[in-house]
């Protein structure tokens, strides 16, 4: 019996979204089969690593993750340059938390100013993140998309709660956006469906399924993935054809496997290694299921990724 | 691919007896294809029969033990592609890998027997490992594989050589363990299988493309054996997951005998970031062993992790038994708290009490490991229930108060749970766990 290469071609193709301008903007996207699978299809992009930083110094964040921005993140203008320049990031994602109710509390103008700081001081694409509290962020999210006005930036996240006043600035000032719904594949379809009822085109959104951290829910987050992506190539369905992307670093680096030092668990090995492995391989996992962009904390771990991804696509 | 029941009348006797229970013999081949039923029942059926349909219920991916005894490792048996159509069967398996000519080849045999953790109520651990004949001497060989059957008993092994001598050498000490052997290629697969099959052990089969590799592969299993592991030869990750999901569609999709055995991947790099990746991938794309060449505890907790996640069936949800849990050093005076035994919810509830650094009972109760919100829309998580189990589970002797904090998302049910717990003060905590630290801090601060 002849081996014959078992290749599938799909009807479906995930959609390519640009985000950024000038020559350092990116795409992503744009692939006609199951991850990586080149022998059978086009990949047209390669998965896209966003270096997150956060509009206040990050004091909630483990030792070992702190310690990697240590001289820089005191200032987020600074710390996006830091990204861009001495880590040589193709994007930065800017993380507005200081926005969130419970935190500084700040004002969607202040959140502006910041937005407009750090688009002055570099090049590589931006995302653009609100707190994650749904009614804030649909202020804060109008304002910074308005400053944010002609820099083609992905601004998120949009959730079935506050997506219209999000969406509606988004396609004012031509931005694309995150879709955000809780870990479910229907839930993920109708909120696409009700952003592009109000006009957004379906090609101008990037789906987040909602991550989760390795051992902490990650499986749930890669078969969502895995079945919106199922549903994108086989059926070629247009509100599951977005390319995915993974906000992991919030996830990761809140649980005990990136904190706890090896004096409480011998057994667990020394922690910075431990936690840069746990983000490493959330973000490997998640590749495997069809992520297109991931946001990333770790300098180490998001260098390894990108070597990967390089390897893979 | 099931056979129907249509393919597999036309080898039963058509006589319609009725000896097996059923009207006709299309009527029993509709169950047989159904596995509703066994070809035992039919008295008449021939030889050929039975050849044609035990071939055809056989897994499309050939089970392979390797090691004896209670800490056997299975592998194969996989039936699908995507981990939501069906769960995976057997999770692979990790393998050291130790060469002949290492300096400690004792200590990371004893770090393979120190593997195990506990992980989600499950142990986990590094199951095997891989000696490789790096000195070309049979008599280091031996050597090697014996201080690593003394110092990992438990572990299944890998015989990496294709020298006779040496393997028959470290094959003695290995009677009834089921090893695995690396590799028959073209050139040697007379004598490999050979050997393999004098020794009771499976055997790796290695060539370069699926083409080479499914013919030598059909050519070992006429001679009949079948007891192989496959080596398509990728090292690199985009290799690893093209030819890892070609040979898993061919066996899974279409039927592809030649290439329905499990495959072993190698994650070995010099960088250990690189070689945690590499394992990820082998654990997500069909791998059924992994061979890396250190097993640093950070790293193997990772693997571990990731194995376990993706291996878990996603229609059963992963639970904890239902308890009242200690988190530090909680008195009688410290807050009791209540959630559900879904695994997840529990861990990260856990963990953000313990985060607080302030110490709390939680009381994990039975749902069946749905989350708090699932299990209260099933009727699971309900005051009656609630009450019940705090009633039941004695939890008063580990409190000098009563009061019982509630997770927010149920704050719809401290009216109703007032009632049933005389008595008992109903509070009603955060919803998200991450509010957890600043609720606990906050009442402990209060009182």
């Amino acid at each position: 019996m002849a081996f014959v290469v078992p290749k599938e071609t799909f009807s479906g193709k995930v959609f390519e979204v640009e985000i950024g301008t000038g020559p350092k903007a990116v795409k992503i996207g744009g692939e006609n089969t199951l991850p990586f699978l080149s022998f059978e299809g086009a990949l047209p992009n390669k998965p896209v690593v966003a270096c997150e930083v956060q509009d206040v110094p990050p004091e909630d964040w483990p030792e070992t993750l702190r310690e990697a921005y240590k001289d820089v993140s005191s200032d987020p203008v600074g710390w996006a340059r830091h990204c861009q320049d001495a880590m040589g990031a193709q994007a930065v994602a800017l993380r507005l938390i200081s926005t969130h109710p419970d935190r500084q509390n700040r004002t969607p103008e202040e959140a502006a100013k910041t937005v407009s700081d750090v688009l002055a001081a570099i090049d590589v694409p931006l995302v653009i993140l609100g707190s994650n509290h749904a009614e804030k962020d649909a202020q804060v999210l109008k304002a910074a998309c308005e400053a944010a006005k002609g820099r083609n930036c992905l601004i998120g996240k949009a959730q079935e709660a506050n997506y219209k006043t999000i969406v509606a600035t988004a396609m004012a000032a031509g931005h694309k956006i995150i879709a955000m719904s809780d870990l479910d594949v229907n839930l993920s379809k109708q909120l696409n469906i009700l952003i592009t009822q109000m006009g957004f085109e379906k090609d101008r959104i990037v789906t987040d399924p909602m991550s989760s951290a390795l051992g902490y829910g990650i499986e749930y987050t890669y078969s969502v993935m895995e079945r919106i992506r199922g549903a994108c190539l086989m059926q070629n369905d247009a509100t599951m054809s977005p390319p995915l992307i993974n906000d992991i670093g919030m996830y990761v680096w809140k649980v005990k496997e990136t904190i706890a030092p090896e004096s409480d668990l011998p057994d667990w090995g020394p922690v910075a290694e431990r936690a840069i492995g746990w983000e490493t391989t959330t973000a490997m996992g998640l590749l495997m299921a069809g992520s297109d962009m991931l946001i990333m904390r770790h300098p180490k771990a998001i260098a390894t990724v990108r070597m990967m991804i390089d390897d893979l696509a | 691919m099931a056979l129907s029941g249509v393919e597999i009348f036309k080898h039963l006797p058509k006589t319609n007896c009725k000896k097996c229970g059923f009207p006709t013999c299309l009527a029993f081949a509709m169950k047989l294809a159904a596995k509703q039923a066994s070809l035992d029942l039919c008295p008449d059926a021939s030889e050929e029969a039975k050849a044609f349909l035990g071939a055809a219920s056989e897994p499309p991916i050939r089970a392979i033990t390797i090691g004896a005894g209670e800490k056997a490792l299975k592998v194969g048996e996989e039936t699908v592609l995507f981990r939501h159509e069906k769960k995976f069967i057997n999770p692979c398996g990790f393998a050291l890998l130790i060469k002949d000519t290492d300096a400690d080849i004792e200590a990371r045999a004893k770090s393979v027997a120190a593997s195990e953790i506990e992980r989600v109520g499950q142990k986990l651990r590094v199951e095997l490992v891989a000696v490789q004949n790096e000195s070309g001497d049979p008599g280091k060989f031996a050597d090697a594989v014996k201080k690593v059957t003394e110092n990992a008993p438990n572990a299944g092994i890998i015989l990496i050589s294709t020298d006779t001598a040496a393997l028959e050498s470290a094959l003695g000490g290995l009677a009834g363990k089921k090893p695995l052997i690396y590799a028959a290629t073209a050139e040697n697969a007379d004598k490999m299988v050979a050997i393999a099959k004098a020794a009771g052990a499976s055997l790796v089969v290695k060539a370069d493309g699926l083409d080479a590799l499914s013919g030598l592969t059909e050519k070992i299993a006429a001679a009949g054996f079948k007891d192989m592991v496959l080596d398509p030869g990728a090292r690199k990750s985009k290799d690893m997951v093209e030819q890892y999901t070609q040979i898993r569609r061919a066996a899974v999709k279409k039927s592809l005998k030649p290439l329905g055995y499990p495959v072993i991947s190698f994650a070995v790099d010099k960088d250990p970031y690189v070689e945690l990746s590499l394992a990820a991938v082998g654990i997500a794309k069909y791998a059924s062993i992994i061979v890396v060449s250190d097993i640093s505890r950070w790293k193997t907790l990772a693997m571990m992790a990731l194995r376990q996640n993706v291996y878990t069936d996603p229609q059963v949800p992963m639970q904890v038994g239902q308890n009242v849990y200690k988190v530090g050093d909680a008195k009688a005076e410290s807050p009791l708290m209540i959630t559900t035994n879904f695994s997840l919810t529990y861990f990260i509830v856990l963990g953000e009490v313990e985060n607080s650094k302030v110490p709390a009972w939680l009381a994990v109760m039975e749902t069946e490991g749905l989350s708090v919100l699932t299990s209260w829309a099933a009727g699971k998580f309900t005051a009656a229930k609630i009450a019940q189990y705090i009633q039941e589970s004695g939890v008063e002797k580990n409190v000098s108060h009563k009061e019982l904090i509630i997770p927010g998302y149920v704050a719809v049910l401290s009216g109703a749970l007032e009632e049933k717990l005389p008595g008992w003060k109903i509070t009603v905590g955060p919803r998200e766990a991450n509010a957890l630290p600043a609720f606990l801090k906050n009442k402990s601060a209060a009182a």
